[in-house]
């Protein structure tokens, strides 16, 4: 059942997710993909959206996730999974954690979690890179066109950190590709 | 009841007005909550940013959720929750209706395959903020590495195994490298 489903996957998501919304993206991509619930193309547009709207990630992404598998109620039930799980960390555990976090072992085990959430963020970006570029396992399908401009909007976004401070946003980033996706797919 | 609505407005304006996550909505719910309401202190929004960071779940529901607790208790944590969210929810289920529709119009599909092109490249850029911003002693730089690659084969491969386990399995070795070092720090002592 769609929703039962919408429900545990996401308390699983919401329960798991350290580091933000973009710490979550590799967890609602696995959990999207292994459920079917999403090709990886419609995902990467969601990624998109969420970004481009005002909201936290995390709550965007269940939202469009759930109301694209099961309307408004699926919609609400994704919402209110992806939070529960902080929601309630907040109001029963706040007082613990205050002291907890102190602790050397917390903060061993807090690091080397950083560590592998970094590492997983990381890798899920440049897949993701990587797939619009080539059919990475066939390895017969190469894009020229979108390797190119993968490498200028790159170098753009990247580039623009030395010349202005914390260089373009990542709302201009995807305004700018738009743009060039639109003129460069077209032709 | 003035005390809940006030939250759920408050909150609401933060959660519309805030573009690209939970970051930015930190320092929103800073100037707004301690500067302007002064509904708790700098010293109380410093702890619960560090306690969001390490806890799971999104940032800026940690936080609501903090303020309203402190403010009203439990109905007060659950008015700036939803406060929070419902800007969002409202927008997203509005495009989503409309999304795929938007999507079978040519140029904004082939728009749309760039904007995959920038989606990557964020994800990129967020984790290398990670990096720059991490402790980079030894464990720290290895567990990173074997989960870039154990994530770039499961991807690549399309092997079903969860992230969940790598995440668990890092959070065992820093505790057990940490217990390991203590004993051993005893028992040199002695």
């Amino acid at each position: 059942m769609i929703l039962l489903e919408l429900l545990i996957g996401f308390l699983k998501i919401g329960f798991f997710s350290f580091g933000g919304g973009y710490g979550a993206i590799p967890l609602i991509r696995e959990t999207a993909l292994s459920y079917g619930w999403m090709t990886e193309e419609k995902l990467a547009y969601m990624i998109a959206v969420s970004e481009s709207t005002p909201g936290p990630i995390m709550v965007n992404m269940a939202t469009y996730i759930g109301s694209d598998k099961a309307g408004v109620t699926g919609a609400a039930i994704a919402t209110a999974a992806v939070v529960l799980p902080a929601f309630l960390i907040v109001i029963i555990l706040t007082a613990a954690l205050k002291e907890l976090i102190k602790k050397d072992a917390a903060r061993c085990t807090l690091e080397a979690l950083t560590a592998c959430v970094t590492g997983v963020i990381l890798a899920t970006g440049v897949y993701m890179a990587l797939i619009n570029c080539a059919d990475i396992l066939s390895a017969i399908s190469f894009d020229g066109t979108a390797t190119v401009l993968t490498l200028l909007l790159g170098v753009f976004y990247f580039g623009s950190k030395k010349i202005v401070k914390n260089g373009v946003s990542p709302i201009v980033l995807i305004c700018v590709s738009g743009i060039a996706g639109a003129i460069v797919f077209g032709v | 009841m003035r005390a809940l609505i006030d939250l759920f407005l408050t909150f609401s304006k933060i959660g519309t007005f805030t573009f690209g996550g939970g970051y930015a909505m930190l320092s929103l719910i800073e100037r707004t909550c301690v500067e302007k309401k002064r509904w708790i202190t700098h010293d109380e929004m410093m702890q619960i940013t560090v306690i969001a960071e390490s806890t799971p779940g999104p940032i800026a529901i940690n936080c609501a959720t903090y303020v309203g607790l402190k403010k009203k208790g439990t109905a007060g944590a659950l008015a700036a929750t939803l406060g929070v969210i419902l800007p969002s929810f409202l927008i997203i289920l509005l495009i989503s209706f409309y999304l795929d529709r938007f999507l079978e119009i040519e140029w904004a599909a082939n728009a749309f395959r760039g904007i995959k092109i920038a989606v990557g490249i964020l994800i990129i850029d967020a984790a290398v903020k990670m990096i720059r911003k991490m402790k980079k002693d030894p464990l720290s730089v290895f567990i990173l590495s074997i989960s870039f690659l154990s994530v770039m084969l499961i991807n690549v491969f399309a092997l079903r195994v969860s992230t969940i386990v790598l995440m668990l399995a890092s959070a065992g070795i820093g505790l057990g490298v940490y217990l390991f070092k203590r004993r051993k720090e005893k028992e040199e002592r002695k």
